[in-house]
């Protein structure tokens, strides 16, 4: 793939398998297990800036100070004690997968313990995103605050900003993209996916047959926030930026959107759907920046109201009987539309109107 | 003394504009079960149109300038309510039974309503009127006719087409003949900022504590709302409707209560608190076209705190939230302890605006803990409250 691209598509695109990966998780929470998460923000954050924090650490040996350059304009003049974890850069690598999910799990857990469920979790996510930009907007001294930490230099000792380390970092994030997928397959297709869609659909009776829910949904919302931290990080090294921008509410939502336009509880939708959703907005937003936002409104609707099911759905479902109506073939009845043709009941009437003769 | 009493009437503001922000969603999600994201665009087109009115009583001069509010108000509401009907008749009537996709149209409704604040002129106007001109009034006139039934489906694509291009190629010859006056954004990606008449922009000092009439004229404003929803709805009619549709929707529609009508007329009067809180709003700072989102997930966490469907609740919620807010945020609590104990340094570290939500957030969940379903839950026997 990459020779065919130009550097610029090519940087897009490897952005989008990075969000590709978020996509999935939020395929996992939400379409396989109803909760409709809209602070995937955070876990995208956080695993960014587990991954920016041990890149800030890199100091060259030339620079005046050992600490990273933007603490010298707050006058710091120690290291924050959490920042010297990230030294080592297995550490920093678990922390990018381990600090999302267990704020995840530790969230859930509070949450879903109370039956907290439907809106309401989906109000207090989107809460807790407004809490963390708040906490890291607000913290200059420790995270550099609405800039957020940027310009990285070196990692494991390679330039990050060299074309060559980005080209394997690209390939890196394709590969964890087909093992993020290979998991979510994995995780649904047996019987913990089944009582996923269980919960989703019916949770009472879930717990009514002996199951414990709130395990399954912690377990599941920890899985995803994971997922949502490596995506994070991935996308940090290649934008070379993570700040308190990436914790928007509208970021947040956004996400949900891919999954919704890929078709929920479809893997291959949640890929897809970020895919296209993000390249039509780079396309659009190129053409028309002025009113973008009118079209990412009507995209909103559009998904919710014409395509609930989403492209793979929609491809699934609607699109082998549109192909049949099209060629002209007769087409598959699913029940018959009125009493006169149910062959049962016009058997009936034969059969009565011999006997009445 | 001084000390406690300016506590609580800080406290009180806040809780008063945040329950004046949450009333309206309270009302909507408590009877119809509706999360509407659209609620802070709702407020902001509320401030637009204190914004309004106010330009256009500063032309009447400086006498009739004072008493703009008692226009704004009404007009707020008024605008407000009616484009929560458009919303309510357009989107969320598709969408009734599902709280999650109605969460995500109408973000998308948000979104959209921002960007059309930011970049409404005479033009878009035009074009918007055009557009709904044709389209609606063709299809209002081809309903009339009898159409034979293989173009039905083809009356509604065509039209849409038709009345999308006319309006676009009517407006941009509209927009290149006239020039700028007809093509310039009417507010703009700016803030826009309302002056308070004169009577508000004074305040009373007793007892050593300043009270600015803006705050208490909004403490005032949300009394008379609060007394209006409940005289409205235990009072009256439409209110008897409505407490019987949230009880048992399908009881009451088999009794002949129109449970559509009653929809509408619920999310209109929500969305119409909304404008009356955008009003109030306008009085205290800029107003922007991201104005709404700064206020809504907190009127969100005063619905989910107070429980749903209880204004009382809501009342309480908002009170206690505008209070704990104040407190912590102010740095008060450090005016207690000793510097430089542990105690100290942990609620100095939450004394800021910002971080009084952190710590806000943090105690909504362990309240939760305490009382999952808000603070007078729902009675009833349901499995899943």
């Amino acid at each position: 793939m990459p020779p065919l691209l130009p550097g610029f598509r090519l940087d897009l695109l490897h952005r989008y398998l990075a969000l590709a990966i978020v996509a999935l998780g939020i395929d996992l929470i939400w379409g396989f297990t109803g909760l409709l998460s809209l602070g995937h923000g955070i876990f995208f954050a956080l695993g960014g800036y587990a991954i920016a924090l041990h890149l800030k650490l890199q100091v060259p040996a030339t620079a005046p100070s050992p600490l990273p350059d933007f603490m010298s304009l707050y006058g710091v003049t120690e290291l924050p004690w959490f920042w010297y974890p990230f030294y080592s850069f297995a550490f920093a690598v678990a922390a990018v997968v381990l600090i999302p999910a267990l704020l995840a799990a530790l969230l859930g857990y509070l949450v879903f313990r109370n039956r907290i469920r439907g809106v309401y979790f989906s109000i207090l996510t989107q809460a807790a995103i407004i809490v963390f930009f708040n906490f890291f907007n607000g913290q200059q001294k420790l995270f550099n605050g609405t800039n957020g930490l940027t310009d990285f230099q070196t990692l494991l000792g390679f330039p990050v900003r060299n074309a060559q380390t980005q080209y394997w970092f690209y390939v890196i994030t394709v590969i964890f993209l087909a093992l993020a997928y290979l998991l979510c397959r994995c995780l649904t297709m047996g019987r913990f996916g089944r009582l996923l869609v269980a919960i989703r659909d019916d949770e009472v009776r879930v717990r009514f047959s002996g199951y414990n829910p709130t395990s399954y949904k912690v377990l599941v919302f920890a899985i995803s926030a994971a997922l949502a931290g490596i995506g994070g990080a991935f996308f940090t090294l290649r934008t070379g930026i993570i700040s308190p921008r990436a914790m928007d509410i509208a970021f947040s939502i956004e996400m949900v959107i891919w999954v919704a336009v890929g078709g929920r509880a479809t893997l291959i939708g949640a890929v897809l759907g970020a895919l296209l959703v993000n390249f039509a907005r780079s396309l659009l937003s190129e053409q028309f920046a002025d009113i973008w936002l009118f079209f990412q409104g009507a995209l909103f609707l559009i998904v919710v109201l014409a395509l609930p099911t989403g492209i793979v759905g929609w491809l699934r479902t609607e699109a082998p009987n549109l192909i049949t109506k099209l060629l002209g073939r007769p087409q598959p009845v699913a029940t018959y539309p009125e009493l006169e043709f149910d062959p049962e009941v016009q058997y009936e009437r034969q059969v009565l109107e011999q006997e009445g003769k | 003394m001084t000390f406690l009493l300016e506590s609580v009437f800080n406290g009180m503001s806040i809780g008063a504009v945040l329950l004046l922000t949450a009333l309206g969603l309270a009302i909507v999600f408590g009877i119809m079960g509706v999360i509407n994201l659209a609620h802070g665009e709702l407020m902001m087109l509320g401030a637009y149109t204190t914004f309004v009115v106010q330009n256009g009583f500063r032309q009447l001069g400086e006498g009739w300038f004072d008493a703009y509010l008692l226009i704004a108000v009404p007009l707020a509401f008024a605008v407000a309510a009616g484009i929560g009907v458009v919303l309510e008749r357009g989107v969320i009537r598709y969408l009734y039974g599902r709280p999650l996709e109605t969460l995500l149209a109408t973000w998308g409704v948000s979104l959209i309503l921002q960007q059309l604040v930011r970049s409404i002129s005479w033009q878009m106007t035009l074009q918007i009127a055009l557009f709904c001109l044709l389209f609606f009034g063709g299809r209002w006139l081809l309903s009339k006719r009898a159409i034979a039934p293989r173009w039905q489906a083809w009356v509604s694509p065509v039209l849409l087409l038709l009345s999308v291009g006319i309006g676009l190629t009517a407006s941009l010859v509209a927009g290149g003949a006239v020039g700028l006056a007809m093509t310039k954004p009417w507010f703009g990606a700016q803030g826009v900022d309302v002056t308070a008449p004169s009577w508000l922009r004074r305040g009373v000092n007793l007892w050593g504590v300043q009270f600015p009439f803006v705050r208490l004229f909004i403490i005032a404003l949300t009394v008379v709302c609060l007394a209006a929803i409940y005289c409205f709805l235990l009072r009256s009619q439409w209110g008897l409707r409505i407490r019987a549709v949230t009880q048992n929707r399908s009881m009451s529609a088999c009794l002949g209560i129109p449970t559509q009508t009653v929809d509408s007329l619920t999310f209109a009067l929500g969305s119409g608190l909304a404008g009356v809180a955008g009003c109030a709003i306008s009085l205290l700072g800029s107003v922007s076209p991201n104005t709404g989102q700064n206020y809504i997930v907190e009127a969100f966490m005063v619905v989910v705190v107070g429980g749903v469907g209880k204004i009382v609740g809501s009342i309480v919620a908002a009170l206690g939230i505008g209070f704990v807010n104040y407190v912590i945020g102010s740095g008060l609590m450090t005016r207690f302890l000793e510097p430089q104990t542990a105690l100290f340094d942990f609620f100095e570290f939450f004394a800021s605006t910002s971080m009084a939500r952190v710590m806000v957030f943090i105690l909504i969940i362990a309240f939760l803990q305490l009382r999952p379903a808000g603070l007078f839950p729902q009675k009833g026997r349901a499995v899943d409250a």
